[in-house]
């Protein structure tokens, strides 16, 4: 049994999915933390100092490396997962099953995925991307990221593209919480409500922080 | 129940071989009785293709009392039927009303090709099997009760999980084609018993090598396996089939 065959073998690529995928939440607790500063209603003093900290001290920098490379191998593994899983039945029913037997987000992850790729292409590329460019990618001079955000969320267009983003992520988290923990062999009856309610929960409570961020710029409940 | 007739359209699916590409035909079906079983109502359909002179409709079957596991169908979009816990030779015709359309499908997976019909080749739970699932020494004759002491929510548990038929339901309901709830169910149910014990860890490992040899999916834990298997096996099956893989797989000798 070499490494090689573990990681290849249909369980072992959900290992490295439900680890990464583990890693990728506590990003998130991480970020929904440090963002909430904007609600100190200190005109981002707060939020910016966090931010500065995150963004020029060596320690999250490198963090920052292997988030990159925790979040490239969850997507990569994930689209190979359902193109894979997809050739598996080559024919298909005339009548599905549908939501009788699972949830419909719990069969969508190949597709609340992929949105949730698309939205991080853009939400990088509206703050990660000019803040650290304008730093040359070293631990050097930030931009002010409140302001960023502030004006950033005046377009109605971009607000609503971030709440669907936030959407798709809650489904994607609603399933991929719990499923992860499962992958990782913990699903006896002792853990099984424990598991759902706290995935339920914190799918929830990620939705709804994220969502209400450009929510609170575009509304000016922070100013 | 009060007892009735019915009459119904069936509209099956109907394939000459596994290299034919296959297509529905409808029937109608008439004075079926709800006391009738599916297979039942299936054979009536039969005898009526014979007298006209068609070729009658292939599936497969055997005990018709629910513990082969042969009797595969997926009926109006659920495999075995409409009923939870319950085998397609089990389903009665009280499940349907009179001038119901019924759509009969085969399993529907890669690793299950049609062999005719309704029939699909299912010799790769076999090869399964044949991977592991089995303790390699010879048991004897049953020994006194209290000679090997077992836990009881194990003994529960590897019961259950023996329950198990084999008849590929969670794999057709499964948008994955996954085997896990099956390879989980055999797993389990020998892991969990000291007879099974010494094999353990070749036998999780060979098992799940020779289930993605077969091609079928992987599991990303929806649940519909469980939702319609027949024998009602727990998907917590599947997370011990994952610990049983990651501790057989982290402690292996090379
Ligand atoms: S786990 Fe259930 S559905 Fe799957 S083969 Fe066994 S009895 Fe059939
Ligand atoms: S024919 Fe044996 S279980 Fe249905």
């Amino acid at each position: 049994m070499t490494w090689k065959q573990v990681f290849t073998s249909s369980v072992g690529k959900k290992l490295t999915m439900g680890l990464t995928g583990i890693f990728l939440i506590l990003f998130l607790v991480v970020h929904a933390g440090l963002n909430a500063c904007i609600w100190a209603n200190d005109h981002g003093i707060m939020f910016n100092k966090g931010a500065h900290f995150m963004g020029a001290n060596v320690i999250p920098r490198i963090l920052e490396i292997g988030l990159f490379a925790g979040l490239l191998l969850h997507i990569i593994q994930g689209l190979m997962l359902e193109l894979s899983n997809r050739s598996k039945r080559k024919v298909g029913y005339a009548v599905s099953y549908g939501n009788e037997g699972s949830k419909w987000y719990s069969r969508s992850m190949g597709i609340l995925g992929t949105l949730i790729l698309l939205f991080l292409v853009l939400h990088l590329s509206d703050f990660w991307y000019p803040n650290r460019s304008h730093q040359n990618f070293v631990l050097g001079e930030e931009i002010d990221l409140y302001e960023k955000m502030k004006t950033t969320f005046t377009e109605l267009w971009v607000v609503i593209v971030y709440v669907l983003g936030c959407l798709s992520l809650g489904y994607h988290l609603a399933h991929g919480f719990q499923s992860a923990f499962k992958t990782l062999g913990i699903n006896n009856r002792r853990y099984h409500i424990m598991l759902t309610s706290l995935g339920y929960g914190f799918s929830i409570i990620i939705t709804l922080a994220f969502a209400l961020m450009p929510i609170s710029f575009y509304l000016g409940w922070v100013n | 129940m009060e007892h009735y007739n019915m009459n119904l359209t069936v509209k099956v699916w109907r394939q000459k071989n596994s290299s034919d590409k296959g297509k529905f035909e409808s029937y109608p079906v008439k004075n079926i009785s709800s006391e009738m079983s599916f297979l039942e109502m299936i054979d009536v359909l039969n005898e009526q293709l014979i007298v006209e002179g068609k070729e009658p409709i292939a599936f497969d079957h055997d005990c018709r009392e629910g513990i082969c596991g042969m009797c595969s169908m997926y009926i109006n979009g659920k495999p075995h039927g409409p009923w939870a816990a319950n085998t397609t030779c089990q389903l009665h015709m009280r499940a349907f009303k009179d001038g119901d359309t019924v759509v009969v499908e085969p399993w529907r997976a890669s690793a299950f090709p049609v062999v005719k019909d309704l029939m699909v080749d299912r010799s790769a739970f076999d090869r399964i099997i044949q991977a592991g699932g089995y303790i390699s020494v010879n048991t004897g004759n049953a020994v006194d009760g209290n000679s090997l002491p077992i836990n009881k929510d194990h003994a529960d548990s590897a019961f259950a999980a023996a329950m198990c038929i084999g008849c590929g339901a969670c794999v057709a309901a499964c948008k994955n084609s996954s085997a896990m709830l099956f390879l989980s169910a055999k797993v389990s149910h020998l892991a969990l018993l000291p007879q099974g014990d010494p094999e353990r860890k070749s036998r999780v490992l060979n098992m799940v090598a020779q289930m993605d040899k077969e091609g079928f999916g992987a599991c990303t834990n929806t649940g519909a396996c469980e939702a319609t298997c027949p024998k009602e096996i727990s998907i917590s099956n599947i997370a011990r089939l994952n610990q049983e893989y990651l501790r057989a797989s982290l402690t292996a000798e090379k």
